[in-house]
Parts: C-alpha cells; structure tokens; sequence
C-alpha cells in the first residue's frame, strides 16, 4: 500500500498534527514515511503545505510528482485548490468548507466552493461547526483528517490511537474531544459515500 | 535500533551528538534553525556539557567552532547559506589553518528561495575553500555523515563543509541511530603554529592542504556515499548529486535505471568514476540542486569536450529547486500533471501577526514621512521585512544582515537626508553594530529604528542577544544619550510616537529610537510554556 497526500491550509491551521497522526498510524504498521515541510517565512499568515508520502515499500522523493497525489486534504477551501496540479486522476480532494479570509482579495466564497464541487472526487465538510461540536473549534483539523479517513487504506483503530498518542501531553479533556472530532468527520464521510 | 523520524536537520543533530559533539554554534536561519534547536532541546547534551548556546552572528559562530577544534574537541557550526557569506573569512582560512578536535560546518541552500533573498549554491564555497563537501541524499545519509565528517576531518586534519537544502533540512524520515560515541579529550594541536596563519607559515599551510587535494580525490572515490550504478544502456549516463537522486528514482519505481547511474555525496568528484561515465557513456545528464557546478566542471568553458546536458543547455531549468517531474521531461518520460488551478486562485503571501509592534511602528513611520518625498526607508532582514508590502509599504530595501544602517548613511552621504534605518533587535547586534558606528563617527544624519521585540521572531523565537543590552550597546557605540529614544508601540502612544519620530528625523546626526514591544508569538509561546510547567508541577 503506498499513499501520497498532499495537505494543505493556512499557517497555524495544523496541517502538520494531521501529518503527525497519519505519520504515527503509519509507522505503528512498519511503513516507510517522507513527509517534506514547510517552515520559516510562509508560517506567518501564508498559505502552507507539506507532501505527505507512506508505502510499505521503500520511497524515493521528498516531493510527490505532479499528477500522483491519492489526496489532497485542506482545511481550507481556497487552499485545497492551490494544489490540483499534485491530484491524480482518480485522487480524492478533502476540504473543509470554512474560509479563512486574511487576505483583502479572498475571492467570491460561492465561487471557491463550486470550484471544488467541480472536482470529480470531493468531500467538502463544514469542519468548524463539526469540531465546535466535539468540543472546540480547534479541532477543525482532526474532523478533516476524520473526513480523510475512509481513503487512507488504513484500520481506522490505528489513526484513533495515533490521536491519543499525539494529543496526550494535552491531557483528557483534548484527547477526547479530538477523538470525537475524529469520529465525526469519518460518519460524515461514510454518510456522503453511500450516496 | 529502532528507526527514529527525523526532518533532516535533526538527523544532523542526533548524529552530532551521537558522534561526540562538544559543542555546536549556529545563528539562527531557515531552513537550518532547527539543527541548534534539536541539541538545545536534547537531555543528553544538557547532561553531558554539550554546548548549544546561540551566537551573535554566523562569523563568531565559525570562529568559536574552530576555537573549540583548535582545543581538541568536536564542533559543529550550523548556518543558512547567506550565513556562510558572513562567516566567509575564518570559513576559507579555517581551510588553511585546518581543524584539531573534528569539524563539520553544516550549511544549507534554499533552491527557490522558499526563505530567501538569493540561491546561492555552498559548494562553490567548499569547493572556493579546498575543503571536502559532503552532501546527503536522504536523512539516514545526513545522519551518517555526521560520524563519517568527524572522522574524515580528524584524519585530514581538516574541517569538512556538510551542504544541505531547505527540501533535505524540512522532511521527516525515518533514521535508525548508532552507538553513541565520545567526546573527545581535549588536547592540543601538536604543531603550536598550526593556527598562526604569518605569511610564511600560511604558505605552508596552504601547500600543506595543496599536497591533500589529490587524497580528498581519493576519499570520495572511496566513499560510501559516492556509487557507481552500471546500466545497460550507454548512450547516456547520469550524475546526480545529493536529492537528486532520489527525484531520479521516481521515475524508476521498480528501482532499475536503464543508465549508468554515478550517485554523488563527497567532493571532490570521484574522479575515476566520471572518467569511467565519460569513457563508456555517449554524453552525461548532470542533475544537481543549486547551480550547474558540476555541469561546468564537466563541461568546460567552451563545451568543445564531453557532451554534457543539465541546466546550462536547458535539459533542466537554469533556477529553481528540483523535482521528480524536471527529471521526468529530461528523460524523455510521460510527464503527469492533475488538474490546472482556478483562475480565482491568488495568493496568500505571509503578512505581519495581528497585533504585531511592527504594525505600529510603521503606522508612525509613514505619517512621519508623509511630508518628506519617498523612498529612503532601508530596512533589513527579519519579520519586519513584510513591511515592503501591503498595506504599509514603508521600506525600500532588503539586502543583507545589517545593510539597513550601513545603506542609510551612504544615502545620506549622497545628499537623501534624512535617511532612515528600519533593524530588528537581533539583526542589529548581528551585524548592525558596527555599521552604526561608521555614522556615528562621520555624524551622519540618519534615524535608526531598532524594533525590539525581544527575539529572533522570523526564524521561531530564539533568544535574541540584543536583550536587555541595545541602549548600553548604543552609548557605548558613542550615540548621544539625548538621541536614543524608546517608546512602547501601541495604537495609543501613536502620536507620541510620529513627535519622536518627526524630531530625530530633523536631528543633523545619528538618532536611535528603539520601539520596544514583545513579540506577540513569543509571548503566546512564554505563556503557553508557563502554563505546561505549572501543570506538570502540580502534582
């Protein structure tokens, strides 16, 4: 099994949480993992991204080639479609449906939502409301990795336990609430599924 | 052992400190920030005396490295690729007087400029300074290496330069760790003079690193980081260098290149085996990050010998950072792209923190200048350089650490007075200071903002070493008292601010007004740690 995500969002949005779950999940199962960062400037209010690669088998590049990524997964609408150029053809595009609109020229939302509903495979997800539900608007980012879930070819236990591991230090309460997070956007996505 | 995740750079560090590092010095800079980080953060660095403390610049860092090689032990020095050009005069001559105690000087390229103002490529300083390179290809080779440069440095007597990219630095993979090594004791180099570069003793040391040329040559073709990979097909070969290799892979899923393959991590080339590419080989497809430095080599100034192709010929883009995609088109493979982006699409560019004391400072700045033509604000590098945009649009230049000051007085040389100077806290005491007094001296008429936000904001919030010291700093320098001024940059000290601003800019001479606010991050940060270390108290 060999995935190649590609995520993305806003500086300080936690894309890189979801890449450390999957990245724990994935190397529980003895995978091999190369996950390219973005740090430094574009971390202040910028648009950032990290590839994301895990396979069984040993993996090459830093960098997944244009036109191969499994999944795109954003937490923001705007920035899941900065990205397409990465999707390939029967590739999977997660956002949530929530803009985040620091810039003066953040276009028409209507138009940005249209634009992903024009993709031939999305999931686009009110993540805020979902994790305020769970229990903070924080956990915004773990409700699309939820979303993400079905399509990561993995025992959804494993990401469970990765977001106990990883939120842990946070104590109880955090756990439990990203748990739920996480529950709920995987529902949300098996409901879209079957229809 | 088990297998570690690791980004690059913390691979560098674990593997510093697994091969008997004594002590590692480093300024602050993406994409080699987290290098330093890694050891100040370790137990077993804290517990073995293992220094990590940051220095004021990237020449001081250098220099101290050498100085604790020169005393036996091993150093690691860690700087941003623009680093290595501050720390150019002992980097080059730390080649002369050669190393004692094992010395690895880690520098790291930013291809594309992801963080940047330039893409300058290290090697070319390696190669510049005679010192062997080493360059990895992924995080387990960067972790390797680390005990193979000390080695290598410590038989040569030489420090070895460690070339890394912001793509190698900022990906995580997993690395499986060695037996943890000594420290060295520290003893004395056995020639007292080695380090004494008098022209007569330089000219021998330099014959000295001369007659070792052809034994570096030797090393890499030695190494285990160089390979040659036989391929059925010769009518082209292909070197690659470093990451490169990695994006060649890719287009070979099944692990077999049809070519013969020279895989390159040591400088100086592996000469015996690009003779033996050239010899069996109709031409050779160099692939490296950074600059064609091995397709010139290879090349030659004339391109009358081998047939080479890379960047120079357009087989590969001249600029920019590499990717699997590149090496497909130079292969003549299927090139895959997914769907093109929206037109809606614009950009995101990075913009200074809601609540930031920059936002403030420049708020006064351009009223206080509105009355005076435009275009004579020279600022520097860090946060405060997203000042160039929009909205505030306050400053005109962006050089290098430090050129703020040193620009504004030879404006104000020029006639442009008054002439202002926009520098961070700890790009001023990184290399602000002496360019300050340079005006001083002269009397220049310029006004120097010193943002105090109390860190290097930019690179993560390290220690700044301007704390607590920029007014002694500014007195000593011979600033007068009654031209330093400090003010609390707030929406309601604004139009105290634009009087202090509007009074030293008509002062015929050097003013510094010091806007002094925390960081908001910082302070996000500081809380944040308070709070985690009151309830880790708790019991």
């Amino acid at each position: 099994m060999k995935k190649d995500i590609i995520l993305a969002g806003v500086g300080g949005q936690g894309i890189l949480s979801i890449a450390a779950v999957i990245g724990y999940a994935a190397l529980e199962q003895g995978m091999f993992l190369k996950q390219a960062e973005v740090h430094g400037m574009s971390q202040r209010g910028g648009d950032v991204m990290s590839h994301l690669r895990i396979s069984h088998d040993e993996i090459s590049s830093d960098l997944i080639p244009f036109g191969k990524a499994d999944l795109i997964i954003a937490v923001e609408p705007l920035e899941s479609l900065r990205y397409l150029p990465y999707l390939s053809r029967d590739g999977w595009l997660i956002s949530s449906s929530r803009p985040f609109t620091n810039i003066p020229n953040y276009p028409d939302i209507e138009e940005v939502l249209d634009a992903v509903r024009a993709i031939p495979q999305h999931l686009l997800l009110d993540a805020d409301t979902m994790a305020k539900e769970a229990g903070s608007v924080k956990a915004a980012n773990i409700v699309i990795l939820g979303a993400s879930a079905p399509f990561l070819g993995m025992d959804f236990e494993l990401l469970e336990n990765a977001v106990r591991f990883i939120f842990t230090k946070k104590g109880e309460r955090v756990v439990d609430l990203n748990l739920k997070a996480l529950n709920a956007g995987k529902e949300f996505a098996e409901i879209h599924q079957r229809n | 052992m088990p297998k570690i995740l690791l980004l690059g750079d913390e691979a560098i560090a674990q593997g510093a400190l697994d091969a008997g590092l004594s002590g590692i010095y480093a300024y602050p800079g993406t994409p080699s920030t987290e290098i330093t980080e890694f050891v100040q953060k370790s137990k077993y660095a804290g517990e073995n005396g293992i220094h990590s403390q940051w220095s004021v610049n990237e020449k001081t860092a250098m220099e101290t490295a050498l100085g604790m090689s020169y005393a036996g032990k091993r150093a690691m020095v860690c700087m941003k690729h623009v680093g290595l050009n501050v720390a150019a005069d002992p980097f080059i001559n730390s080649a002369i007087t050669g190393a004692n105690g094992g010395l690895i000087v880690v520098s790291a390229d930013d291809p594309s400029m992801h963080s940047s103002q330039n893409e300058q490529d290290s090697r070319f300083f390696g190669k510049f300074a005679l010192m062997p390179i080493l360059e990895p290809s992924n995080q387990q080779e960067a972790y390797d290496m680390v005990h193979y440069g000390f080695d290598l440095s410590e038989k040569y007597l030489i420090p070895v330069l460690m070339r890394i990219t912001t793509r190698m630095a900022h990906s995580r993979a997993g690395v499986v760790r060695r037996d943890v090594r000594k420290q060295n004791v520290a003893h004395l180099p056995s020639d007292l003079r080695q380090f004494v570069l008098l022209p007569a003793i330089a000219r021998k040391r330099y014959k000295h690193l001369l007659n070792n040329h052809p034994h570096f040559i030797t090393e890499s073709e030695e190494s285990p980081f160089n390979e040659y990979i036989d391929g059925t097909d010769k009518s082209i070969g292909i070197l690659v260098c470093g990451l490169a290799y990695n994006y060649l892979m890719e287009n070979y899923p099944d692990g077999t290149v049809p070519f013969p393959v020279l895989k390159v991590g040591q400088y100086p080339l592996p000469k015996s085996m690009v003779e033996r590419m050239a010899d069996e080989c109709d031409e050779i497809l160099v692939v490296e990050d950074g600059y064609p430095m091995v397709e010139e080599l290879l090349k030659g100034y004339l391109g009358r010998g081998l047939k080479i192709k890379g960047r120079l010929d357009g087989t590969i883009p001249r600029d920019g950072e590499l990717n699997p995609n590149i090496l497909a088109v130079a292969l003549g493979k299927e090139n895959t792209f997914g769907l093109p982006i929206p037109d809606l699409v614009v950009g995101r560019p990075p913009m200074l923190c809601s609540g930031c004391p920059h936002i403030d400072s420049y708020g006064a700045l351009n009223q206080a200048l509105s009355i005076l033509p435009k275009g004579r604000v020279f600022s520097d590098i860090g946060c405060y350089t997203l000042g160039a945009l929009h909205p505030y649009e306050a400053i005109n230049s962006c050089v290098d650490m430090g050129a703020s000051i040193t620009m504004a007085k030879g404006a104000a040389d020029a006639g442009m007075i008054p002439a202002v100077a926009v520098i961070g806290d700890s790009t001023f005491t990184h290399s602000g200071m002496t360019g300050l007094l340079d005006a001083i001296i002269e009397k220049s008429p310029i006004t120097v903002l010193i943002l105090d936000n109390a860190t290097t904001a930019m690179t993560g919030g390290q220690t700044s070493a301007a704390m607590g010291r920029l007014e002694d700093i500014c007195k000593g320098l011979g600033v007068e008292e009654d031209h330093i001024r400090v003010i609390r940059p707030l929406k309601k000290h604004h139009d105290d601010f634009v009087q202090i601003l509007e009074e030293e800019l008509a002062y015929q001479g050097v003013s510094v007004i010091i806007p002094r606010r925390e960081c908001i991050v910082a302070i996000d940060k500081r809380m944040r740690d308070k709070f985690k270390t009151k309830q880790t108290a708790t019991p």
